[in-house]
């Protein structure tokens, strides 16, 4: 195990992906794996970029990688895909769009299901960065769907946010609603090739303007990402936030908000762990559920008496 | 508490330009509960091994239908070993005589050969039959 963690820091790429597997299927040794790969993170600048399905995420990152490449900086991409939540499985296909690198010893993709487990996306998506950060990879992009909530945290993970819209779809409004506006650092409206590009970017703009209190306004950056247009403008944009972050320090604020939640879920994390495995060995619940369920108990009370039967509320002293 | 999924990557490597029975696959894969990667259509020996590596499958499904079956699997085979992945399991879907299935099976190259007249259900099983 502490091999692993070895050969990851010499850069052996299957130890990284052994690696990134155990963390996402919760291994027993994961927190101690985590605990010795920590020290050796916080040098990756991380990007995170998300969107409707389809709207092209996949296809901008292969672009993207031939501007990073051509500056000789190492990237790792993490691409995440829904979980079907009626078989648990996955079809991961981000990868069709990104075949030119597929050899590139410098680009090391791995793709995720969300597996859904709550609030364990963003967490297993955080560790597999702290993964391809230890590896020594300069860049880290994170491709997601932009739907949920967990996505969204996601993505207040990375450094520099990229909200990825269509001028077709009409999902900018949506978007907007969704309250993916407040965590785009810049937008690409991709597929600009077919008609409503302009209108988009215009009602774009023109919100950003209204809103405008923050110091950073965002970019509104029109994308062909199959035929490569607009994605030197986007890379230039990409490096003129992260400028902006480091020169403001900003970069510093952000990332001790990440550092807060990192600090935050995993108490939660092992709180709740604990707590489940300790109740879980005492009781039958689904005799409670039931009772509760025929209104012979409420689960207000019910919560309190499992906790109080474990000593939960007195183990503060 | 731990949360294993089986990761499967299916890959067509060689020049044919269909994937439906590919994408079939895939889907009764991740019906049956399994994370399967897609690469798309035609993948050399070297991006199958270099993606099966990143992505640490278990599994490395091949659909080859154009004949080139008997070059390809053991090349695959052999990248992957050398890759330290020589415990992945390797099965092979596809048009495939069923003497060439028996060498290369028996030589050790591939696990498993599936033909065109196999059931989904059968490469499901057998792919979680071997994990459980
Ligand atoms: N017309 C046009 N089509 C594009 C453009 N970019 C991507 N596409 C097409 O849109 C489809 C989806 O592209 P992907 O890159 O896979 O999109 P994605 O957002 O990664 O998709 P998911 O990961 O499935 O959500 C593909 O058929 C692409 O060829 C573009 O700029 N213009
Ligand atoms: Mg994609």
């Amino acid at each position: 195990m502490k091999q692993l963690v070895e050969e990851l820091l010499k850069g052996n790429r299957r130890a990284a992906a052994r690696l990134i597997t155990l963390v996402e299927n919760e291994d027993r040794q994961k927190t101690e794996l985590l605990q010795a790969i920590y020290p050796h993170t916080g040098n990756a600048y991380v990007v995170g970029i998300t969107g409707a399905p389809g709207a092209g995420k996949s296809s901008l990152v292969d672009q993207l990688l031939q501007e990073i490449r051509a500056e000789g900086l190492s990237v790792g991409i993490i691409a995440v895909d829904p979980t079907s939540p009626f078989s648990g499985g996955a079809i991961l296909g981000d990868r069709i769009r990104m075949q030119d690198h597929a050899l590139d010893q410098e680009v090391f993709i791995r793709s995720m299901g969300t597996r859904g487990s709550l609030g364990g996306l963003s967490r297993s998506t955080r560790e597999a960065i702290q993964v391809l950060d230890a590896f020594g990879k300069d860049l880290i992009l994170v491709e997601t769907v932009g739907v949920g909530q967990s996505e969204v945290d996601i993505v207040r993970t990375a450094d520099t946010t990229i909200v990825l819209l269509t001028p077709a779809s009409g999902d900018s409004v949506q978007t907007l609603k969704a309250g993916i506006m407040e965590i785009a650092d810049l937008f690409v409206i991709n597929k600009a090739d077919l008609p409503g590009t302009e209108r988009t970017v215009a009602e774009i703009n023109m919100m950003l303007d209204m809103k405008n209190s923050a110091s950073w306004r965002p970019a509104v950056i029109p994308t062909v990402s199959i035929r490569g247009e607009g994605i030197e403008e986007l890379w230039t944009a990409l490096k003129e936030h992260r400028l902006y972050l480091e020169t403001s320090g900003q970069l510093a604020e952000v990332r001790l908000q990440r550092v807060r939640r990192e600090l935050t879920e995993q108490v939660e994390y092992l709180v709740k762990n604990r707590v489940w495995a300790e109740v879980k060995d005492k009781f039958v619940l689904e005799e409670l559920i039931e009772k509760i369920a025929r209104r012979e108990k409420d689960p207000y009370s019910s919560a309190c008496e499992l906790l109080d039967s474990i000593n939960f509320f007195e183990s503060k002293s | 508490m731990t949360s294993k999924k089986i990761r499967v990557l299916v890959a067509k490597p060689g020049l044919d330009g269909h994937d439906r029975g590919a994408r079939v696959v895939a889907r009764a894969l991740r019906d049956a509960g399994m994370e399967v990667i897609y690469t798309g259509l035609h993948q050399t020996p070297e991006q199958v091994a270099e993606t099966a590596l990143q992505e640490d499958v278990d599994v490395v499904g091949l659909s080859i239908l154009s004949g080139t079956h008997m070059t390809l699997v053991p090349k695959i085979k052999r990248l992957l070993v050398d890759n330290s992945m020589k415990d992945v399991l390797l099965v092979v879907g596809g048009i495939i005589p069923e003497e060439d299935a028996m060498v290369l099976i028996n030589e050790g190259y591939a696990d498993q050969v599936f033909t065109p007249g196999d059931a989904l259900e059968k490469i499901c099983s057998y792919i979680t039959g071997h994990f459980t």
